[in-house]
């Protein structure tokens, strides 16, 4: 197995270091406040938006959420931990989910992952020395009327083949949904609920902001 | 009498996922009629029809809002669209084609129960159904179906998604709740029930997508059109997945009368096997129920006749069909990899069984299998499960149905393997894997 090491030896958090999340994101957080009865509750949308701001969920920021939720940071770091759709630390800028159940296998699913593999040459839980892609496996996506299928960031892509992957990594758009967006759960300002109507959320056509 | 689909009967039309074309086929109506009534008569008409849960466990809706302390002040419905389970995809279907059947059954469910907010939760690899599912809700808002005094009736309701972040046992509803709470998805011990004690430890109701999608029916035609479908015990409409090598694998509207095999052979559902494949077996419900051998086909569908085939139940009705060219011992392998990575690790036979069963389905499949193996199996499958009650939550029983059955069924195949292994291969492969 290749294994490449996260450097884990320099400090984590810079002492003085400036605040990692912006007062847009703040801003976004808050406005999950009012669905639910205690402030930690809004733990999984802040780190969906933090993730979606930084790319990833460092641990500076876990420290930032904790105050903003009045929380401990330890209760970040649990829940953090705990799902498999958070990193903590940087991943590509697409990632590519390969479901490895049982449909996605039984119709082939583990030659796409491997042909992945080659094209992208990196391994899973890897990330492409371009910071372009990031290669993972899950469990069933709920696609398997499609299988095998694999997700690239928020797009599914159906019935993949072997023959499939270089066309597919070569498409521009293939993170591109086909349905209006809703910025609910991004890092982006346009989506912020004015604090009277909390339930409204804007939409956009095609493909939201990912810097 | 035909069957006449319901819950799929707006998936293929054009536009199905807005307000107007729902409405302009007979949508939100049955809330209508329903904010005419007192929810105790919605709970009485819900629990006539005999709704069984479709999230897996088949407890009937009507009597488990009927859980619900009486002299509560606030309650909390919480939709579970968490839909992880291997093979399953009919709530995917029903959430991409039909957002507003869900929003309207959840607000008649909201209504009969008297909450104050509805929690959708969503497994987070849902993007597209997050997106078209938010839309609807904004157009729901917008029409006066969800916010303050709906529809005039003086009730309100609030409805937000709640994203997950991958975590299967985040779909059982104890860890759905602590996962909403912001917490890791841990199950709850029970009792204390949700209904009497819940998210943010207040009475809530979990029900799943499904459930809920058939209620603006049961309002509209009434309980004696539902029990009309299908015998006494499984009543109503369901929703098979069939998936794996077959002609025309997808989600099919049908009674509880159909069998395994109609499923996957029926020209207009699963179609038979791909390009003259032949089955090696049917895992009907779900991995976690366990397996059917090919003559073990004409099970039916519904909830009480799985157990005559030592299976856990109808599950989530979600086939995915094996075929001879498939090695039974890499669907074991890929089932106890499953469970072993998706135990959340708080019961400790539940962790240690799940993790030791992969182990020994890995060597096996390496051709590394031991001949007491088959009976390791099945012994580490009693002590973690098979007696409800020793779990925290339904996970670890769910792990040894399919593991029980697939070593039961297919020994014979299993030993057989076994004995064909090279000289000397079982020591390297053990020190490979463990
Ligand atoms: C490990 C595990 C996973 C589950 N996953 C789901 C799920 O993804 N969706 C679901 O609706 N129910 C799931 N359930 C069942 C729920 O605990 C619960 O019974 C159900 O949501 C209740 O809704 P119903 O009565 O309408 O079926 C799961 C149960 C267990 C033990
Ligand atoms: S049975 Fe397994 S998944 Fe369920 S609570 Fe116990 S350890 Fe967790
Ligand atoms: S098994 Fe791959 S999507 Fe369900």
């Amino acid at each position: 197995m290749s294994w490449k090491a996260i450097d884990r030896i320099s400090p984590v958090i810079e002492k003085d270091a400036p605040p990692l999340l912006s007062e847009v994101v703040r801003g976004k957080i808050r406005s999950f406040f009012p669905r639910y009865e205690t402030k930690r509750a809004a733990l999984l949308p802040a780190l969906h938006i933090v993730q979606d701001a930084l790319g990833h969920v460092p641990y500076q920021a876990m420290v930032e959420i904790a105050e903003l939720l009045e929380i401990h940071p330890s209760d970040v770091l649990d829940t953090v931990s705990f799902y498999t759709h958070f990193w903590t630390h940087p991943k590509g800028e697409r990632v590519i989910t390969v479901c490895r159940s049982i449909s996605c296998e039984v119709m082939g699913g583990a030659g796409v992952l491997e042909e992945l593999k080659k094209q992208l040459s990196i391994g899973e839980h890897e990330t492409t020395p371009d910071g372009r892609y990031s290669l993972v496996t899950e469990e069933c996506l709920a696609g398997c009327d499609h299988a095998p299928c694999l997700l690239i960031n928020e797009k599914l892509h159906k019935r993949v083949r072997p023959q499939d992957v270089a066309k597919i990594l070569a498409d521009q758009d293939n993170d591109r949904l086909d349905v209006p967006r809703s910025t609910l759960f991004d890092a982006r300002e346009e989506g912020e609920a004015p604090a009277a109507a909390k339930q409204q959320s804007t939409f956009m056509e095609g493909r939201g902001t990912k810097e | 009498m035909a069957f006449e689909p319901v819950l799929l009967k707006n998936v293929g039309v054009e536009g199905s996922r807005t307000i107007r074309v729902y409405e302009s086929r007979g949508g939100y109506q049955a809330l209508r009629k329903t904010l005419k009534m007192t929810p105790d008569e919605v709970v009485e008409e819900v629990k006539k029809a005999n709704l069984r849960g479709r999230g897996g466990a088949g407890f009937p809706a009507g009597v488990k809002w009927g859980f619900l302390p009486k002299d509560r002040k606030r309650t909390l419905l919480c939709v579970n669209g968490d839909e992880s389970e291997p093979p399953t995809f009919s709530n995917r279907v029903l959430m991409e084609h039909d957002p507003h059947q869900l929003i309207e059954g959840s607000i008649i469910a909201g209504y009969a129960t008297q909450s104050q907010v509805a929690y959708i939760y969503l497994r987070v690899e849902f993007h597209e159904v997050f997106h078209i599912l938010q839309r609807a809700i904004d157009e729901a808002y917008a029409a006066g179906y969800l916010g303050r005094n709906i529809l005039g009736s003086g009730y309100s309701l609030d409805c937000y998604i709640h994203r997950g972040a991958g975590a299967y046992v985040c779909g059982e509803e104890t860890g759905l709740i602590e996962s909403i709470e912001g917490k890791r998805g841990w199950p709850r011990i029970k009792p204390p029930f949700p209904a009497v004690e819940g998210l943010f430890r207040l009475p809530t109701v979990v029900n799943n997508v499904e459930t809920l999608s058939n209620l603006p029916h049961i309002m509209e035609r009434g309980a004696d059109w539902f029990t009309s479908i299908g015998p006494p015990h499984s009543t109503g409409p369901k929703l098979f997945c069939v998936s794996g090598p077959v002609k025309r694998p997808g989600c099919y509207e049908e009674a509880m009368t159909i069998t395994c095999r109609e499923l996957v052979e029926r020209a207009d559902l699963g179609g038979g096997m791909l390009d003259g494949r032949k089955i090696k077996g049917v895992l009907p419900g779900g991995v976690s129920m366990g397996i059917l051998t090919p003559d073990e086909l004409d099970m039916k569908m519904d909830f009480a006749d799985p157990a005559n085939y030592g299976l856990l139940g109808l599950g989530t009705a979600a086939a995915v069909v094996i075929d001879q060219g498939t090695d039974i011992r890499s669907v074991l392998r890929n089932v106890t990899h499953f469970f072993a990575t998706e135990s959340c690790g708080q019961c400790t036979q539940c962790r240690e069984g799940t993790a030791w069963m992969d182990k020994v389905a890995h060597r096996m499949e390496r051709q590394g299998g031991r001949h007491e193996d088959a009976d390791l199996l099945l012994e580490t499958a009693r002590n973690m499960g098979m007696m409800p009650g020793l779990s925290i939550c339904g996970l670890s029983d769910g792990a040894t149905y399919p593991i029980e059955t697939i070593v039961k069924k297919y020994r014979d195949e299993l030993e057989a393997a076994i004995a064909a292994q090279p000289e000397g291969r079982v020591q390297e492969v053990l020190q490979a894997v463990n």
